[in-house]
This record gives C-alpha cells, structure tokens and sequence, in this order.
C-alpha cells in the first residue's frame, strides 16, 4: 500500500448530478470499497440540477485519496475536492429535544442564549432547541443540556465551504491539496 | 421519423456499429426483438443460456477491440448475464448490456419477472440506466457505447421497461453529442510528469516493463515495443497483457505473477525500476505486497486515476490515455544497451527454465499445448476458462498478434472458454480460435456449443480433460492434505459423444503421439470440433507462489528434463 499515515478527519465535497439514484452510486461505492461515512449531508447547489455533497471521512491519506478517485470515477460526480485543508467554513445544524421542569427550564434557556441558539418549541415537559454552528459547539451544548435529560437529537452532518479570499488576496493555502480532476 | 423505443434502441446499434448482438428473448425484451427482425443490419445470435450472451459480447470485444452487445429479458435473463457483467467489468471490456424491464406502472411492485437489475448491477458496471421515456433511449444507447468504449472501458448496463420499448413512437434524432458533465477522458499526461518518468527510465540499470491489458486496449503494443527495444528494457507481461508483444521477440520475458515464469518473478526481484504500463498491480502479480520489487522504483501509467498509488508506491504515476503517454515519452527516452542486465536476465532464463516441459511418457497437458501452439504457428486466438489449463496456455501457448489471447483474469470466471470463444469468431471469421478449455469449466457452458453450431462459429474446443477441478486440486493437493473434497468428477460425459449429438466431429486423444494429428484433423474440419485430451490427472502448474507470499517461497518443478 501507498504511505499510511496518521488517520486524520478530511472534508470532501463532491458536486455530483441532480439524478435518481446518485445516492446510491455513492453509498454502494463507499460500501463496496469499505469505506465509512462519518457524516453526508446533500442539497442543491447554486447551478441547477447540480446537488453538492459534503463528505466527512476519516481515514489516513491514502484512503481518502482513494475516497476522492473512486468518487470521481461515479460517472454522475461531476467535481470532487479534498478541502481539509484549505481555508474552509463549516456549520452543522442540531434539533436537541431536552426534558425540562419548571425547575430547570429557566436554566436551560439561559444555556441556549448563551450558545445564541434558539428554542423553537416549548412543551410543557419539553423544548426543542436549534443550535447551528461548528461540531465543537454542538457537541459542548450537547454536554450541557445532557443532565437535564436529552430525549431526542439529530444533526444535519457537516457543511462546508471554502472562504472567500481575504482582502482580494489570494488564499495562502492555495488549491494545492485533494483536488480531483480526470476521470476514468 | 416517428419509431417506437424498441426500433430506436435498433437505429441506435447501427449508428454505433454493433452489427452483432448476442442475446436470448422473454417478455420483458420482446418488442425490441420484434424490431430487430426488421433490422438485418444487426445480427442476432441466439444463445442458450444469458449468461453466454453477456461472456460471447466480451470474447467479441476483446478479439475485435469493438463494443460487445448483449441482450436479456427482465429478471432471470437479466440475472444471468450478471457473471459475464462482472468478468467485463473486471477486465475492462467494452460492453453495451440492453435488458428488458417490467413496464414502468409494475415497476417496484415484485412483478413478474421483475428484478432490480441496475441496483443489482451498479457494483459491477462502469455505469447503468434505466431509461424511463422513450425521448432517452438514443440518448441512453449513444453514451451508454460512448462510456463503455473511452477511458477505461468496461460494461455498461441499459435497462428499457417493456412499454417504453413498445409504447408511443418518438421521432428518432440521434444525438450529436454525450449528455455525461461528469464524465472526463484523460489524454496526455503532464510534461513534467514525462520528464521526470523518462528520467528515471533513461537512469535505471535493470528497468523492467510491466505491460498490462491497457496495452492492448490502448493500441500500444506497436509504441512500447519499440520504448523497449529502443532502450533495450525486457518486457513482462501480466494475464491479460499477453499478447501485447510477439511471444519470440527477445525482450519479453513472459508472464510474472502467481505461476508466471521463474525468471520474470526473480528479475522482478532484481529490478531497480518497474514501468507499469496499463496495469494495476494486482495481487496475483504482486503476491505479498511488501516483498514486490524490493530494489525497484516504479513509473506507473494508468488511464483510471484510482490505480495510481493504490497498490503500489509510485515515484511517477501518470494518469493518462497509453498510447498519448508513449508517445510523449519516446523521444525522451535515450538508447541504451543494458548489457549486463540483459545478460542476467539471461541467466536467470538459463537457471529457471520454467518454459521447458519435462519429459514424460504420460499424456501431459503443457505438452498438449506446446503442440498446439506449434501447430498453429502462434496464429489465431486462444481463449482460456479459468485454473491450470489457463494458467499452461499463458505459460506455454505463443502469440504473434495482438488481441490473441483472450481470458478471464480478474473475475476468474470458469465456462468463460466456450461462449468467450464463439464471441471472438463471430467478431473475428478469418482467425482460428482455439477455445482452451478445462473439464470442469467446459461443462459449465457447453450448452452453448449449440450456439457455436447455429452461428457457424468455427471454434476448435480443446479440452485439458483431467476429470477434476485441477487448481482446486492441486490447492488441496498442496495445502489441504490432499483432501480432495469436492473436487473430482466420477461421472464425465463422453465429450465425444457430446460432440455427436451437437452433429459436429469429436476426437479423443489419450497418447502424445496424437496430439498433433488430432490438432490437425480439427483444423481441417469445417465448423466446431471437440477434441477432448485425456491428460495427465494430478499434475502440477509450477512454477507457483502460494496466495500472499512472496518470489522467496516461490516453487519450482523439481529436476526439469528437457523435451525434444
């Protein structure tokens, strides 16, 4: 096998076509290639009848580089990048349904401003709250709200997009690392 | 011209040239046969089993270098052409699969003869797709031969449901170009690359090529030969990179791998560079990966990204069409002599005389296809099943042409020999083909010598008949205590016999001494003949590497005598 180095989180986007069965052709390669997903999210994308999907994968650099070319190969994926580590924004949005009292629910909103989140449903022995950020802070409110009583939650999977370049000045960390081109 | 989807899926085949397509009908697929029978331009050949149609479409192919076509009904038909799918796949055959499906309003309700044949196959095609209006059939045909033939070809399913091939007429306009944004065909590779791969060639003192099946399929044969003669750089070839060099020319040095020649596996060894050409360092040309070429750098050209890096480290790898990437190369690469590894390699040829058959009074099967291959000349086209008698023809068999051995390699597919052999003399009328088959695999497929007989494919089936699983046996042989389970047949049939009752000639050969007639007899007989080689039952193919070792542990015949 080509190097194996240390596992590392990667961040890949694939621009694939906005086709039945896509999902499918990524899930089964993924599968077939005994790769894992850490988290997929899907949605459209600024060209029509293009869907983005944004990739989080664990692996040393080998097999996210095998990731990126089996990937790439998929007919219907149009575009893929390894954006790891470029300059990137990345947000995760999470619906976390929490048992309250009228003992604890004045400390829990006091939590959820904190965190900037919002509560979008109130019951009288629970809220839902939404909380859109980075994994870190999702998993910190997450701990926070844990001993109160989680009763449900769910996350989108990571987002991700590369920044904007800073002052009209190129990105330092250039394009250098993970981009795919050819096909096969 | 208004046509219904059946008979655009017909004017699409003529537009792509596929003049012949191998198939077998049912419910689903009728009304595309009920349009090709007013399509003479498109030859149908019947098979008896679907399975023989997807393995006849890749001999096709592979003799012909065009796009192989087959046909099945929905479910079951489509269902049995999934092993021949698999085999194309495997080694990168242009295939164009076209199956019937239930009608669109059945779809996902477990109709009759309903299968979800694309999901069945999505692991095993280079693409699929079911094609839901009968506007996308040209669409669907033209990329669907578009895929399977550019970059790195491979099969490609098209899925028609009964009421789109039968239902409204549509006026044909037959696309002018693909409707594939995703799909991109590597052409040359980058200068630098070049620069950097001819660098390393041009400084290597023992360079070996590594020459693949992406040789053949690239067209490459005639540039490689002359890279290697240029620099005088030995050639090895993998499975399906037979045929890629003449068998006598002095640079190639065989087949390497599991029972490749012991002088290639020790050169190999030896190597200061590798230069793989359209090949993907597979684990039965490796062996344990990390005793491969341990002194070697390697130069890698593949058209499919995803082979770079993936088995073996590269110093170049190159993502590239071959024979763009050649010809960028050649004028960088400098004459060379390479005397003292020429010699070595001499040497080595002269200490492991691995191509030599022993003497024997037994009936041996090397010895069988030594007088073969004598016979003809190294003309025509061999086609192999899958075990010892695939792994001898690759060993003993010679080749002039290219495109001359055909035979399963990645998938390993036993019964490929018959249909695979009917499918390259359709394609190829003027070529003996000699189908080199094994006992075991022959009966899996010999349905199909109807086939043969009905098309007037003139195929001579040679039978290594051992009456058991040869490399089953012989794995058990040397690894299960000569436990043989499973692995011998107590109830042959009498392949002469069969032949009979097939109406065509059959010869049994039991003795050396009637090899070369009964090889002649068959080649001056017109139409198929069996010819069923009673051979020697527990013989060995050496040399062998056992699975996951190494050139280290690699087993040699003992004492070799030569034979006249």
């Amino acid at each position: 096998m080509a190097q194996l180095n240390n596992t590392q989180q990667h961040t890949l986007i694939a621009m694939v076509e906005d086709k039945p069965g896509v999902l499918t052709r990524v899930a089964s390669m993924f599968r077939r290639r005994g790769f894992n997903i850490a988290s997929l999210a899907v949605g459209s994308s600024e060209q029509p009848g293009i869907s983005r999907m944004t990739f989080v994968v664990n692996g040393d650099e080998y097999t996210v580089g095998q990731v990126a070319k089996q990937l790439d190969k998929l007919i219907d994926v149009l575009e893929v990048a390894d954006i790891t580590s470029e300059r990137i924004v990345t947000r995760e949005i999470a619906l976390i349904k929490v048992k309250t009292t009228q003992v604890t629910r004045g400390e829990i909103i006091q939590i959820v401003n904190l965190f900037r989140a919002n509560i979008i449903d109130v019951g009288s022995e629970s809220m839902v709250i939404e909380i859109t950020g980075e994994e870190d802070k999702i998993n910190a409110l997450h701990n926070l709200l844990a001993p109160f009583g989680v009763i449900e939650m769910l996350r989108s999977g990571l987002v991700a997009m590369v920044r904007g370049e800073a002052n009209g000045l190129p990105n330092e960390n250039g394009n250098a690392n993970g981009q795919v081109n050819g096909h096969s | 011209m208004e046509l219904t989807g059946a008979e655009i899926v017909c004017e699409s085949l003529l537009k792509e040239g596929a003049d012949v397509v191998f198939g077998l009908p049912g419910g689903a697929v009728l009304p595309l046969y009920g349009a090709l029978s007013k399509y003479p331009g498109v030859r149908h050949i019947l098979v008896r089993h679907e399975q023989a149609a997807a393995m006849a479409a890749d001999g096709y192919a592979r003799a012909t270098g065009k796009v192989g076509v087959c046909i099945a009904t929905s479910g079951p038909g489509a269902t049995n052409l999934v092993t021949g799918i698999a085999a194309a796949q495997m080694d990168s055959v242009p295939m164009v699969a076209i199956t019937g499906q239930v009608p669109r309003p059945y779809i996902g309700r477990d109709a009759f003869q309903e299968t979800d044949v694309t999901g069945v196959t999505l692991p095993i095609t280079k693409h699929n797709m079911l094609v839901m209006d009968v506007k996308d059939v040209a669409q669907a045909i033209h990329d669907a031969f578009h895929i399977a033939r550019t970059g790195r070809p491979g099969p490609v399913l098209v899925d028609i449901p009964r009421d789109v091939l039968l239902g409204d007429k549509t006026e044909f306009v037959w696309p002018t170009e693909t409707k594939l944004p995703g799909y991109k065909i590597p052409g040359e590779a980058p200068e630098d690359q070049v620069a950097a791969a001819a660098e390393l060639i041009n400084k290597a003192e023992n360079p070996l090529i590594m020459a693949g099946h992406g040789v053949l399929i690239s067209h490459s044969y005639g540039l490689m030969t002359e890279i290697a003669e240029k620099a005088q750089i030995p050639v090895i070839t993998t499975l399906l990179g037979i045929s890629s060099i003449p068998s006598d020319h002095e640079l190639n040095l065989g087949m390497s791998g599991m029972h490749g020649m012991a002088y290639s596996n020790l050169a190999i060894d030896e190597a200061d560079l590798i230069i793989g050409l359209g090949m993907r360092f597979d684990d039965r040309v490796t062996g344990r990966i990390s005793d491969f070429a341990p002194n070697a750098k390697f130069v890698h050209i593949d058209i499919d990204a995803s082979e770079i890096g993936k088995n073996v480290e590269t110093s170049v790898g190159m993502v590239g069409d071959l024979k763009a990437v050649l010809t960028q190369m050649l004028p960088k690469i400098e004459a060379n002599v390479h005397i003292d590894w020429l010699r070595r390699i001499d040497e080595l040829k002269a200490q492991h005389p691995s191509h030599v058959v022993r003497e024997s009074d037994e009936l041996l099967p090397q010895y069988v296809l030594q007088r073969l291959t004598e016979t003809t000349q190294g003309r025509g086209i061999v086609v192999t099943g899958v075990g010892q008698h695939q792994m001898w023809a690759a060993q003993h068999c010679k080749f002039t042409d290219p495109n001359t051995f055909i035979t399963s390699g990645g998938l390993g597919t036993m019964g490929f020999e018959v249909p695979a052999a009917l499918g390259a003399q359709v394609g190829r009328p003027d070529t003996v083909v000699w189908s080199v088959c094994g006992d075991g695999g022959f009966q899996m497929t010999m349905c199909d010598i109807a086939t043969a007989v009905e098309s007037g494919a003139d195929v001579k089936f040679a039978i290594l008949n051992n009456t058991n699983l040869g490399m089953v046996h012989q794995l058990q042989d040397v690894f299960f205590e000569k436990d043989f389970m499973a692995s011998e047949f107590s109830a042959n049939p009498d392949f002469v016999k069969i032949a009979e009752a097939y109406g065509i000639r059959g010869i049994r050969v039991t003795k050396k001494d009637e090899v070369v007639d009964a090889v002649q007899q068959a080649m001056e007989t017109a139409g198929p003949v069996i010819v069923d080689f009673m051979v020697k039952q527990d013989e060995i193919v050496f040399p062998f590497i056992p699975s996951g070792q190494s050139v280290n542990e690699m087993l040699e015949e003992p004492a070799p005598k030569e034979t006249t």
